[in-house]
Order: structure tokens, then sequence, then C-alpha cells
């Protein structure tokens, strides 16, 4: 919405802040290639130049009473008693007043036009998605400290490489495993939390081939640095030959491999399955991919069937019904004050030289990748 | 001695808990050391030990909790700049294979604890020494509404700041950020001692804070010299009563939400569990909801600074008073509304986005106003460029900036791209050093004569000022830019070496910031070594306005030998204009609060009790709840906390000062 | 501008408080100050229900209020507190004026009543625990046992004011710095029902007729 018309106060805002030509070529936000990011792109040059009106008279002015109301100057006014004016009150609110409306109104608009939830409506300026084209669905689970991409279409997965046909909108349905991420590949479009129990949503589109990278934006523990996926942008054509590629690669992601994948693990290679079990997305988001434990979904239903006085009739089967349940503690650590003496450990200082290790997937599942013995 | 006797009387305490094959901690460990030693030594020596306790300790005297929060504050400076040394060292160095010299596990702990250092131990006791000090002065009062409490949050606020410290040393810091999110700082995920000396010791400080704002508030409220008005009242202490009554608001919200993470840690709980029902996305809502009033908790003080200087040094009233009050009121109420624009990202809807980015971008309308005040305060003023002014003008060109991307991250959809990137660790850092530190170095310089009787070395003043303001811009200005660049926040380590340049720079910037902060601690020494020459005998050093500079540098135990009559705003000022003679004679005694060592004594107790939870230490915990409560009940028991200081001694402090007024005797 | 007259020296202008000692310590602003303690300890109960209203079904799979509250016994428990903020209610008039006996004896019912309701209140937590209905049950146990307990804990802190109160009331009688404290702690103990009056409508009522 703002692409076109805003082009020339674009240009005036780069020679304004030169700070952004030196960032230039490297500035992926200020030059994405997916069209998301893009409007993103275009409504923080406006937003910035329409505040520009208010802030570069105020920095003047600061200078300028600065040095004319100095002591040293023999040629100043001075008025000991001015300190009211109505006319200039006026003024001091309503020029900020006036600058936030319309601030407010292109937030409202872009808020909700830039929703991750909202299905793309434009491949690019002026080019509306066809209405025979169906989003390619792909779902993103934040693992520690890796990213997982299930292509559920398509029947295959990858770990720490995202590869998108360009010109394609493309569905992302996105949690987490353990911690809360946030999935974000700059080129593309904003970042979104990747959370535990929550599915979020995003939709985009990567407008032109070639090779980026996202990362996890909030901190997740000790692997979070190197929590990196390679972004692919890859023509259309090319696209059904990658995805033949992971296809004769071989490999099955199952639920029995996904216990091991989920498990801490730092500095991924990249791993490509040719297959992938049906459902392992909605298990991660259920928590319930360690054998044995309920799902989520299933315990919710239980508790409305509790909350209506039901008697469990149509309860899990793997819980013992009634009032006195045993607890479901699972992987639950011990609370402090139940640790009998034996149980306390230690709690060491840094003890660990400066990590020199290979890059590579570290021993998955230490526990030394959580930080404790 | 079996394990179980081991592990029962020292709980998880082992000899791996010390740093012993760290370097740079044992390093620092014996620095630390060999200092306290000599610290204690040169006490012992000049038998200062009686000295301290009896006038400094134990004092319920506001101004001298005050000057104690201030060296709190400057110390723990000291630890969370030294921090962010480390931070940019390792960031400026950590491209390609090089790994830089701090692991995972060390880099984490040093931005958790510069950035939970940096808001509770030197942001907090700074702006609320400064309060402590100038607020009852201002409001021509002789002390605050409760002594005791006053010297019992100072103590608490200081044994928070020991625990952390003591966890640099024995144990380790939190690894979790300075807000320590769930779940990542749950038991399953967090188990070491990090998180607990985390949330112990920001529990007790936090007691100390929210009892610190109850009694700023009552004082305000209650303890105003006669004819003083709420609109007569000082802009500072209006900033006051603002931030303190928002403390009063946000701190709970606070307390509860590490009070259901320690149940959690300790008891088992599921508050912020992924499993079994809990739901972690509650602490982030509720740490927002104190974290983001919390920046106005400190910076409006901060503007209350920048407010009675830009008076004082254009010789004018403050344009606009009752629109900078209505600002600041707008503000504190606007603040308690904004948290969710924290976590844009999580998906809550274009409708709740929307709400909390536009009532984000509405806090700067009443900002910009004062903005807009001050400038006009200048406007056919006659400025006089010392130090304090020359603070206020940077404040002014540095903080306009840090408003801009503020509110350009009220966005949501600029948000999406912005959060949690390196923009947004400068935006933040922008208002914050460019709003509150600014405004905090300009109290101390504009204050100091006050406190001591003479100014600070003013060569060494100007070193520190452009130290702070030229290392700002040179190390938060790439900062923006590799924000842009689209690199997060927290990250140890790049690939990409088209970021190495920005990052050198920053650290360049950190180390002139490093001159300013040395800049200013010698123009306290030197201020001392020539204190002959900048003594102020007049107790009006800069031709202030407002009450705290009609009495004596520094003022008698008892501030006023009369409780001033207020009859203006700039109520000195009024009175300088107005022919006002001081009282010679008829003096009364003064009804005073007596000394009290209880403080010290809770304080240290809540100390071993925060000790003995985080090292599994039961026995220690338990004994220090109950003497904790023995103490307190028994504190009171004791019904004769007051005394008077006789008419004579006041009397002869009020001669001694005329003579050095050179009015006579 | 403003309306200030400019004469050096009017000799009329009152410069200072010429009176006796204005300033008591503590005096009004002790009220006014615990009140604002009040209000900061309201909205740690805030946070309270807020976390208990965002978790009260998440159950986990385990028992929910229906099954667990016995409501009779928690009316028993709400009738002990409200009788007691009225006992406490009667020591108010003998306070003021100057009894020192009977506002002991009705400070006194008061702490009975409320260590009964402390009781009664310990003996559900230990039948539920018993039950495995524990507060590491569930995230709607563990937001049950906080809330109600940390109002428990607030009511046991009560007690032990209102005992120093009987044996401080016993040296100095009524002076004024006694009837302050009185006052305050009367204002905690209301305090205290009108929570619990939260607590019993929002987490007991609601929780068994949802």
């Amino acid at each position: 919405m703002f692409d076109p018309a805003f082009s020339p106060l674009r240009r005036a805002f780069a020679l304004a802040l030169p700070l952004l030509l030196l960032g230039g070529c490297d500035a992926v936000v200020m030059s994405p290639t997916g069209d998301v990011a893009l409007q993103q792109r275009n409504l923080i040059l406006f937003s910035v130049a329409v505040m520009l009106l208010i802030i570069v008279p105020v920095m003047v002015l600061t200078v300028l009473f600065a040095w004319r109301y100095r002591r040293g100057n023999a040629n100043k006014v001075y008025e000991p008693d001015f300190d009211h004016s109505t006319t200039l009150e006026l003024v001091i609110w309503s020029c900020p007043l006036l600058i936030i409306i319309a601030l407010s109104a292109v937030t409202w608009t872009s808020t909700h036009l830039l929703d991750p939830f909202r299905p793309l409506e434009r491949l690019a300026p002026g080019v509306p998605v066809p209405s025979d084209m169906k989003p390619l669905t792909v779902e993103v689970i934040a693992l520690d400290w890796k990213w997982l991409f299930i292509y559920p279409d398509l029947g295959i997965a990858t770990v720490n490489e995202l590869a998108l046909p360009v010109n394609v909108p493309v569905r992302f349905a996105i949690t987490s495993s353990d911690q809360f991420n946030t999935f974000y590949a700059p080129t593309l479009a904003g970042m979104i939390y990747a959370m535990p129990t929550m599915r979020s949503e995003l939709n985009a589109v990567l407008n032109k081939p070639g090779d980026s990278w996202g990362y996890s934006g909030n901190y997740s523990g000790r692997g979070y640095s190197d929590m990196r996926f390679k972004l692919r942008g890859i023509e259309a054509a090319d696209f059904d030959r990658w995805v033949a590629e992971v296809k004769a690669a071989g490999g099955i992601l199952a639920l029995s491999n996904l216990v091991e994948l989920v498990k801490p693990s730092e500095r991924v290679p990249v791993m490509r399955f040719a297959s992938v079990e049906q459902g392992l997305f909605d298990r991660t988001l259920n928590r319930c991919v360690e054998p044995g434990k309920p799902c989520m979904v299933d315990l919710m239903r239980r508790d409305m069937e509790t909350d209506r006085g039901h008697a469990h009739a149509h309860g899990v089967p793997e819980m013992p019904p009634g009032r006195s349940a045993e607890p479901l503690i699972g992987g639950k650590p011990k609370p402090a004050l139940e640790k009998v003496p034996e149980e306390k450990g230690s709690g060491p200082n840094v003890t660990a030289p400066a990590q020199l290790d290979p890059r590579g997937a570290l021993e998955p599942g230490s526990a030394h990748n959580r930080d404790h013995q | 001695m079996t394990d179980i006797h081991l592990k029962t009387i020292f709980g998880r305490l082992t000899w791996e808990s010390f740093p012993i094959h760290e370097p740079i901690l044992f390093g620092t460990f014996v620095v630390v050391l060999l200092l306290g030693l000599a610290i204690v030594g040169a006490v012992t020596w000049y038998r200062l030990w009686g000295y301290l306790w009896h006038e400094w300790f134990t004092s319920v005297d506001h101004k001298k909790i005050g000057i104690m929060y201030v060296i709190l504050g400057i110390i723990m400076l000291l630890r969370g700049f030294a921090d962010a040394l480390m931070m940019r060292a390792q960031q400026a160095i950590a491209f390609g294979a090089n790994e830089g010299y701090l692991p995972a596990h060390h880099y984490d702990q040093i931005f958790t604890a510069h950035g939970t250092i940096m808001i509770f131990f030197v942001a907090i006791p700074l702006v609320v020494g400064i309060i402590n000090f100038v607020m009852p002065l201002q409001i021509g009062a002789r002390d605050v509404a409760f002594p005791f409490l006053n010297n019992l949050s100072f103590w608490l606020t200081a044994a928070g700041a020991v625990l952390t410290m003591v966890s640099l040393f024995v144990g380790e810091f939190a690894r979790t950020g300075w807000l320590s999110y769930a779940p990542l700082a749950g038991l399953a995920y967090s188990p070491d001692t990090g998180v607990d000396y985390y949330l112990w010791s920001l529990q007790i400080a936090g007691v100390g804070t929210t009892l610190s704002a109850i009694n700023m508030v009552a004082t305000i409220i209650k303890m105003r010299a006669p004819g003083m008005t709420m609109m007569k009242l000082p802009v500072f202490c209006w900033t006051a009563l603002c931030s303190n009554v928002l403390a009063i608001a946000i701190f709970p919200a606070l307390t509860a939400a590490f009070f259901l993470l320690m149940l959690d840690r300790y008891v088992g709980t599921n508050f912020f569990t992924n499993d079994l029902g809990g739901a972690p996305m509650m602490y982030w809502n509720m740490v927002w909801i104190w974290g983001h009033p919390e920046v106005y908790v400190l910076v409006l003080p901060a503007f209350g600074i920048y407010s009675e200087i830009t008076s004082t040094f254009t010789g004018k009233r403050l344009f606009g008073y009752s629109s900078m009050v209505y600002a600041t009121v707008v503000i504190t109420i606007l603040s308690y509304l904004v948290w969710l624009h924290h976590f844009f990202t999580m998906g809550a809807g274009p409708a709740v986005n929307s709400f909390f980015g536009i009532a984000t971008m509405v806090i700067s309308i009443p900002t910009g106003a004062k903005i807009f005040n001050w400038l006009f305060t200048m406007y056919r003023g006659d400025i006089r460029f010392e130090l304090p002014m020359m603070w206020v003008v940077a404040f002014m060109l540095t903080f306009v900036v840090g408003g801009m991307t503020g509110v350009l991250l009220a966005i949501p959809p600029a948000d999406f791209v912005l959060h949690n990137s390196l923009f947004l660790v400068a935006h933040f850092h922008n208002v914050i050093i460019g709003g509150v530190v600014f405004g905090l170095f300009a109290g101390m310089v504009y204050w100091f004569p006050k406190a001591f009787g003479f100014k600070l070395d003013p060569f060494w003043g100007k070193v520190g000022f452009w130290g702070w303001v030229v290392g700002y811009w040179v190390a938060w200005t790439p900062i923006y830019v590799v924000g842009l660049m689209g690199t997060a926040r927290r990250v140890r380590h790049f690939d990409d070496p088209n970021f190495q340049p920005y990052f050198v720079i920053a650290a360049i910037g950190a180390l002139i910031i490093l001159v300013g902060i040395l800049g200013f601690v010698m123009s306290i020494v030197m201020g001392f070594v020539n204190r002959t020459a900048l003594r102020d005998v007049t107790g009006d050093p800069w031709d202030g306005r407002t009450l705290e500079w009609s009495t004596a540098s520094p003022p008698p135990a008892y501030n006023f030998a009369f409780l001033p009559v207020v009859h203006d705003l700039d109520a000195w000022y009024d009175m300088k204009s107005r022919g006002y003679a001081r009282p010679t004679g008829d003096f009364r005694p003064i009804h005073m609060p007596r000394n009290t060592g209880t403080g010290v004594i809770l304080a240290g107790l809540s100390l071993s009790l925060g000790f003995g939870m985080v090292w599994y230490i039961w026995w220690l915990a338990a004994l220090s709840s109950l003497a904790l409560l023995a103490v307190a009940v028994g504190h009171t028991f004791d019904f004769a906390r007051d005394t008077f200081i006789p008419a004579d001694v006041v009397a002869a402090t009020e001669v001694k000062r005329r003579t050095l007024l050179g009015q006579g005797g | 501008m403003t309306d200030r007259t400019w004469d050096a020296g009017e000799p009329e202008i009152a410069w200072h408080e010429t009176g006796a000692e204005g300033h008591e310590h503590g005096g009004g602003a002790t009220v006014l100050g615990f009140w604002i303690y009040l209000m900061s300890d309201a909205l740690i109960f805030a946070s309270l229900f807020a976390m208990y209203g965002v978790v009260s079904t998440g159950y986990a799979g385990g028992p929910g209020p229906r099954q667990l509250f016995d409501l009779p016994l928690v009316a028993l428990n709400t009738a002990l507190l409200l009788v007691s903020s009225i006992t406490f209610g009667q020591a108010i008039p003998h306070m003021e004026a100057g009894r020192v006996g009977p506002t002991q004896a009705w400070l006194a019912v008061t702490g009975l009543l409320g260590a009964a309701f402390v009781g009664v209140e310990l003996y559900e937590f230990s039948h539920l625990i018993a039950e495995g209905a524990g507060p590491q049950r569930s995230a709607f146990l563990s937001a049950f046992f906080t809330l109600v307990g940390t109002h428990g804990a607030h009511v046991t802190v009560g007690l032990i004011w209102i005992a120093t109160m009987l044996v401080q009331l016993s040296q100095h009688g009524l002076s004024g710095e006694m009837r302050r404290r009185i006052i305050c702690l009367s204002m905690f103990w209301h305090f205290l029902d009108i929570i619990w009056i939260g607590v019993f409508t929002f987490v007991y009522l609601h929780g068994v007729i949802r």
C-alpha cells in the first residue's frame, strides 16, 4: 500500500540518514526479497519519515535555543517570567497529537493487512494471488536448538534447511517442543513466536531466488546462538527437482526418531527426510512425542467432561479415573523441597573451558546440552 | 562425615561451586577479595567501624540513606558495566571460526546479570537515592513519613545486590535473560543455582523497593510544608510521586510472578510449566505488566531532574508547569496499559495488537509535550552552561531519537521485523541511557554540593560528560544498523563477517563510555581533593529556585530550623526575591527519629534466608525465617523511637552557618 | 502569568511556621501508608486471582472443583472469618472509650475465630493432599492451593499480630501509638475478609456451579 506513493520520501529518508546507506546492501531488513517483509520495510520508512517531521525541528530548535540564549550572548531577549502561553501550549500538544493520529491510522490498517494469520492476497505489488493457486503448507517446529520443517503435502521434512518455491504463497504452521523461540527469516517476513502447546501461523511469499538465512530471535538456552537455518528461494521448476532430490536421498522421520531429534543438540547440520509419518506436528503441539505420554488435546477433552461432572467414561485409557488420580508427573523434575540430601546434587560454578568442539551435532540428548550434570 | 551429612549441612554447596578452574572469574575473585580486605583493614585501622555504624548504617536520616543508595548504585554500575565490556569484547571478535573467549555458559550469565543489575541495582537505587535525598528537602520536611522503614528498604535493596554479587563467585547467576522467562527458567530447563539467585535477590530487593515507594508517597501527601498545595509542588516531587505510585501499582505483579516461579521450582507446582496445564504466557504477561511501567518509574524522576535543572540554569520559571504535571500523570496512567507491545509477535490478533500499539504511541504525546516545555523554558532564558545543563541538552538531543525508534517499534507490523533484534536493544539503551542515565548524572552533579558542601571537579566532570555522550553514540549507532541487518539479541557468535566492523565500533564506543565513567569517578575524587576551592558556603551554589537550596550545604540533621511556609511555586526563588531574612533566634527543640540497627539485622537475615534457599541449606533458611519473625515482632516492642535535638544545639548550628555566610553571629 | 507582588521586604509575609511543632512522625501518615500497603497487597492477590482464572480449568486429567470442594466445610470457614470481623468491630468502640480489658477480650475472641479458620483450612488442605489432589497434580490445583494458602498465610500473620497486640495492650494500655496499631490491624483484618469473599465466590462457588 505504501510502495509506489512513498518512494520519493524513501529517497529523502535515505539521504537524511546516511547510516542506513552505510548498512546498504547488507541490511536485509531494508532490502528484503519477500513481499511481506517488503511491505513491513516500507511501513518502517514511512513512519520514520513522518516522525522526522517533528524530530528534526525539535533537534534544530534545541541547538538553536541553546546557542542563542546562552549567558554570553549580549543580543538576546531575557524574560524570566515567560512561563505560559496558551497558543504555544496548544501547538506543543497538537503537533505530536496530529502525528500520532496519522500513525495510528496507518497502524490500524497495516496491522490488519499484515496480520500473519491472514491469507495472502497478492504475490507482489500489483500481482494478486491467482485464484487456482493453493498455498504451500510448511509445518515449522522449533526444537532445542534446531529447526524442523515438515512439508505435509509433499511428504518430506528437513532440519535447518527451508527451501521455498518463489512466487508461491506459503502458509507456515508454527510450534515449538520446549522453549519459546521466534521463527524469523528477515528476507521473508516478520518474526512469529514458536511456543510449546501453541500453534502460530504465518503467511508469506518469497519473490526472488537465492540463499539467505533465518534464525530464532528469542533466547532459548545454551545452543540458541547457532540455532540457524538456511533459507533457499528456488524457482518453481527447480523446486520440484529439489523435492525429488530429498525423496531420493532416503531417510524416514517417524515418531521413533522424532523422540531422539527432540532432545537438545547444537549446531546440527542439514538433515533431509524422504518421508514423514503423519501427525508429528500435532503430537509435538500436544506434547505427546514421548511414548505413553497422553496428548494435551485428550486431557483437555477429559477436563471438559470433568467440568460437566461425567465419570470419565470416555477418558484416556492410560489414566486412572476418579478422584484420587495418580499425578501424571512423567519427566517432571523433583522440586527442591522434596529432595532428600543425596538428591541435592551440586551447584557448580563455571568450570568448562571455552568450548572448541568441531561443528556438527554434539551428542544429541546428552544432559550436558542442558548445561547441568 | 558421610555425603548425607555434608549435603544436610551444606546443601548443594560443594567445592565445584567455587570458580577454581575459571581464570577470568578466579582472577576477579582474588582482586575483589584483596580490595575487600584492604577496605576492611583501612576501616579497622582508622577505627571507623563505630562511626560507620552509628552515623550511617543505622541512620534513619533520609539524606544519609539517599547517599547510601547512590553509593550502592555507583558500585553496582561498575559491575554492570564490566559485564557490558565483556559482552562487547565477545561480540567484536566472535566471527566465523573464532568462537570468542566466552563459552555459552558464561556469556549467557553475563547478559542476564548485566540487564538485571543495571535495572534493579543501578537505576532503581540511583533513582530512589536521589528522591530520598532531595524530595523531603524540596517539600520542606525534616524527614520521610517512616524513617525506620526507609532504612530497612535501603538495606533490603543492598541485601539483594549482595546476593547477586555472591553469585559471581559461589555458584552461578541465571542464564535466562534479565526477565528469566518461563518455561526456560523453570526447574526442568534451569535446575542450577542461577535462577534461584535471581529470584531471591530480586524478591528481597523488590520488597525494599515497594516499601520505599509506599514511604515516599505517604511523605509527599502528608508532610509538605504549610502552604505547599499540590500545584505548588516542585516538578521533581510530582514526578517522584507519580513514579512511586506507579511502583506500588506494578511491583506486586512482579512479586507475584516471582513467587509463583519460586513455587514451581521449590514446591513443584505447575504455573509456568509446559505440562499439566501450566501457562508460561502468564509469566510473560505478569513480568511485562511490571516491566513496561518500570521504564516510566525510572524515567519520570529523570524528567523531574531535567525540569529542575532547566529552570535553574535558564533563570526562568518552568514553561507550562501545569501541562508538565498533567503530562506526568497521563504518562503514569497510560504506561499501565501498554505491556502487550512486548510480544506483538505472539499472535494476539490484529485488533488487540493495534490497541496496544496505538496506546503505546499515545504516550509519546505527553512525552513530546514535555520536550517542548523544556525547549520553551530555554527560549528567552539566560542559559548558564554548567555541567548539569550540558546533560540536559545532551539528553534532549539523544532521547528524541530513542523516542522515535520507540514509536516505530509500537507499530505491530514494524515490530514483527524489529522485535528481539539488536535494533530493539539499541532502542531501549537509547532511552535508558539517553533518558534515565543522563538524568541521573545531571541530578548527581546538580545536588552533589547540597549533599557534601562542595562542587564536583568541573574538568573531570566534563571528561565524564563527553565520554558518556560521545561513547553512547559511537556504541549504539552501529547496533541500530546491525539490527537492521537482521541480527538477533543475545547472540554469542556470528557467521557473517560483514557484521564485524559494526561490533568493533560498538566496542570502541563502550571504551569511550568507560572513559565517561572513570571521568565521573575522578570528578568526585578531584572534587574532594580540591574541596576548599570548590566549597559552597551559601547553601545555594547554582542560584536555585526550590527549598532545598534555602538550607545549608550539607543540610543539618533537622533540615530546617523552622519549617518554611510556602507562598508560590519555586518557593526559594520567591523567598529570595521578596526579601526573606533568616531567623536569628527563638529556636525550639526539634523532634527527630532515633537511629536503629534493626534494619541492618532484618536485611542480613533476609540475605541468609536467600542464601540458604538458593543452596538448599534448609536449616539455615528455617533459622533465618524464625529470626526474621522474632526480630520484626521484637522491634514493635520498642516504643522509644524518637528523640529531641535540644534548642541550644539547633541555635549553635544556625549561628555557625550565619558566621560562614558572613552575616555575623 | 502570576499575581505575585514584587515589593521587596513586605513585612507581613510569614516565611516560617512559628507555632508549636507541626510534624508528628507517623501520625496520620501511618494510616495512609498502611492503606497504601493494603492496596499493593490487594494487587498481589489480584495477580493470584488472574493466575487462577487462567488455569482454572487446567485439571490435566485430574480432579476438578466438583469432585474436590466440600462446600459445607467452606461455608463454615467463611462464617468463622465473617464473624471474626464482627467481633473485631466490637473491640473498636471499647478501644475508643479507652477500656483496655474489653478491647483485649474482643481481640482474643477474634484471634480464636481466626485460628479456627486456619485450622479448618489446614484440615481441608491435608485432606486434599492425602487424596492425591495436591498442588503438584495440575495447574488448577497449584493455583487453588497458592491463592487460598496465601490468604491463609496472611490470616496467620494477623494472628501473630493479634497476640502481639494483646501483650502490648497489657504493657502500654491504649496509648495513641497502640490505638494507631489497632486501627491498622483492623484494616488488615477486614481486608482479609474482603479477599476471602472473593475467594469463596470465584474459587469455591463458581468452581462448583460451573
